[in-house]
């Protein structure tokens, strides 16, 4: 049987189906769009043939494999963010959108942009195309230690101080970003509305290269985490008594979501509620052990983004929604119904 | 020894909570630390675990504690706190399995089946411990915390902080016994924060009184438990019976002219409140 004797669905069968499924949405998200493409087409090009059609050829290698590459790692790269921050929070309502980091991410991001000519001319000559990448991590994990920092007394966590202190920092953050919205001329503002949506429209293999070292990264790191994670669940106290060094873990945890998630919106803006709603599901469904939500939660994030930004393509078509907008469509009552149900927090 | 504690003090926002402690453990014994709320017995307990800083020295198996590999001291030292929360969907058998140490041996299904079952919670392995009574988690945490240790070389110490204080008479003697006859039969010191001074009575080799975070008794139940000392340090009147099993009972008194009694029947209602 898929269930096993605590009623949950076994990991390898589960492992399978989220492999199945990440490949049918993976072809339905390349073949769907603007210029719709045939199966045939999609299969002859990735085993390396010629297309019948030359403009399918370009289309697909130029604009949909670059535009479902990046959005299945961010996805995945947020799922896993979420997983990791609820572990080390001991709490299921950890998202880097709720606690603020992508937040932060995001406002490191947008005044490279806006003040990338002026005060910050010294970084970008530093960073060259590694700015934004960068500077989203490190406004990323720096907005992780101060949420901790804020929300941790005495090796306790407090949950609604957390959650508190995200509002204040996505409101800081906020008002930050509308400051430099203020200042920000013509050409910057567009790019500034592309962040603060999200978005996988201008998606390219550039964006990929610079992106996906970090996210792959994260992305390798985190199951050496799973471990002492799965003892975090038992309390702080319980993973240094269990021979984990409290402090590393803590830091490295800190250090991955700080470079996932400052990489994810560097190159796709702000995209909320995956790190919520994947781990959570995955959770449901195969139970709580680290080893097992981390790598399911990477696959299903991938997925799910994948899926809501075909269809941020195809409901307003020939426009696009702003696959940021998409989530917090799906994300936020799902948040909403969570809440109900749960009593204690 | 095992266990050497040397002029141990601990201060928490700049009040000194735990103040010059000396104690001893050798291999093989139980030893039970008694005393009013607020003497300092988990704080003493958490310097021990390593959780809080301390001044004085602290050494295991010979060596100081800040010396230690901390995956080596895991195999040696386990620490059960007064309350584990769980708040994930993670199963009763998971818990105990990660008390297992990373390289334990083959056997350890066989150990983490066997340790279920005496602690009465074998039939419950595939529930999920959020839904759990309080008794039922706090017999799973020893479960996990025993084996941890239970079947690794060297010098091992158990560190309890009031295992039972959740559990039912039966259960509590039931946990422990299993306690005392581990202690035993694998040589394991233990030390022990425990309210209930009949239990105490019953199953330690020695007893250890603190109050306002020193150490003012120390000796066999028989010596410990006398009238007076309980009035010194507990502020209540009782009678100590001496049992035919061997050991003293302590039996509270009521005082007062309004017939109001100042110290409850059975001691361990004090923790329950």
């Amino acid at each position: 049987m898929i269930r096993d004797a605590a009623g949950r669905l076994g990991f390898a069968p589960s492992l399978v189906v989220a492999l199945l499924a990440a490949a049918s949405v993976a072809l339905v998200s390349i073949a769907s769009g603007a210029y719709p493409l045939a199966l045939g087409d999609i299969l002859s090009v990735i085993i390396g043939r010629e297309a019948s059609d030359p403009v399918a050829s370009m289309v697909l290698l130029e604009v949909r494999m670059p535009r479902f590459l990046l959005g299945f790692l961010v996805g995945a790269v947020l799922a896993v963010s979420g997983a990791l921050l609820q572990g080390l929070f001991r709490n299921p309502l950890a998202d880097p959108g709720l606690i603020g980091v992508s937040a932060g991410a995001s406002l490191a991001a947008i005044a490279v942009i806006v003040l990338g000519n002026t005060w910050l001319g010294g970084w970008l000559a530093m960073t060259g195309e590694w700015a934004l990448p960068i500077a989203a991590f490190l406004g990323g994990s720096g907005t992780v230690l101060l949420a901790w920092r804020v929300a941790n007394r005495s090796g306790q966590t407090a949950v609604a101080t957390l959650l508190l202190a995200g509002i204040a920092i996505n409101a800081v953050a906020g008002a930050a970003t509308g400051l430099l919205t203020f200042y920000a001329n013509d050409e910057e503002l567009r790019s500034l509305t592309f962040w603060t949506m999200g978005s996988l429209g201008h998606a390219g293999w550039d964006d990929l290269l610079v992106g996906a070292p970090f996210m792959l990264l994260a992305l390798l790191a985190a199951p050496w985490l799973a471990r002492p994670l799965d003892a975090f669940l038992l309390g702080e106290s319980v993973v240094g008594h269990l021979g984990y060094r409290t402090d590393t873990v803590k830091k490295a945890a800190i250090l991955v979501v700080g470079l996932g998630v400052g990489a994810a919106v560097a190159v796709s803006g702000l995209i909320g509620f995956v790190g919520l709603v994947v781990p959570h599901l995955v959770r449901q469904l195969l139970g709580a052990s680290h080893r097992v939500v981390l790598p399911l939660s990477a696959l299903v994030g991938g997925t799910l983004l994948v899926a809501a930004d075909s269809l941020a393509r195809v409901v307003v078509a020939p426009a696009e929604l702003p696959i940021g907008l998409m989530m917090a469509l799906i994300g936020g009552p799902f948040f909403l119904a969570l809440l109900l149900r749960t009593k204690v927090i | 020894m095992v266990l050497s504690v040397n002029n141990v003090s601990v201060s928490l926002e700049r009040s000194r909570i735990v103040d010059g402690i000396d104690c001893h453990l050798k291999a093989g014994e139980l030893l039970m630390l008694l005393g009013p709320n607020g003497a300092g017995k988990s704080t003493l307990l958490k310097a021990i675990s390593g959780d809080l800083p301390y001044g004085g020295s602290v050494t295991f198996s010979g060596r100081e504690l800040g010396q230690w590999r901390p995956q080596r001291l895991a195999r040696q030292r386990a620490v059960m706190p007064q309350r584990v929360e769980v708040n994930f969907p993670l199963t009763v058998e998971e818990v105990v399995q990660l008390g297992r140490p990373k390289m334990a041996s083959d056997r350890s299904d066989l150990v983490v089946d066997k340790l279920m079952n005496e602690l009465d919670i074998g039939h419950l392995r595939h529930r999920l411990v959020p839904g759990l009574s309080g008794g039922e988690q706090q017999r799973l945490q020893l479960a996990r915390v025993l084996a941890q240790i239970i079947d690794s070389p060297g010098d091992r110490l158990l560190l309890l902080d009031e295992c039972t204080s959740a559990l039912d008479p039966a259960h509590q003697q039931m946990v422990l016994d299993l306690v005392r006859r581990l202690a035993k039969a694998e040589d394991m010191a233990v030390l022990a924060v425990v309210h209930d001074l009949n239990l105490a009575a019953q199953f330690a080799d020695r007893l250890l009184v603190m109050k306002a975070g020193r150490l003012v008794h120390e000796g066999s139940a028989r010596e410990v438990l006398t009238p007076e000392l309980l009035e010194a340090v507990y502020g209540f009147t009782a009678r100590v019976v001496e049992l035919e099993e061997g050991y003293p009972m302590v039996v509270p008194r009521r005082r007062g002219p309004s017939g109001a009694y100042t110290a409850p029947l059975k001691p361990s209602c004090r923790q329950a409140s």
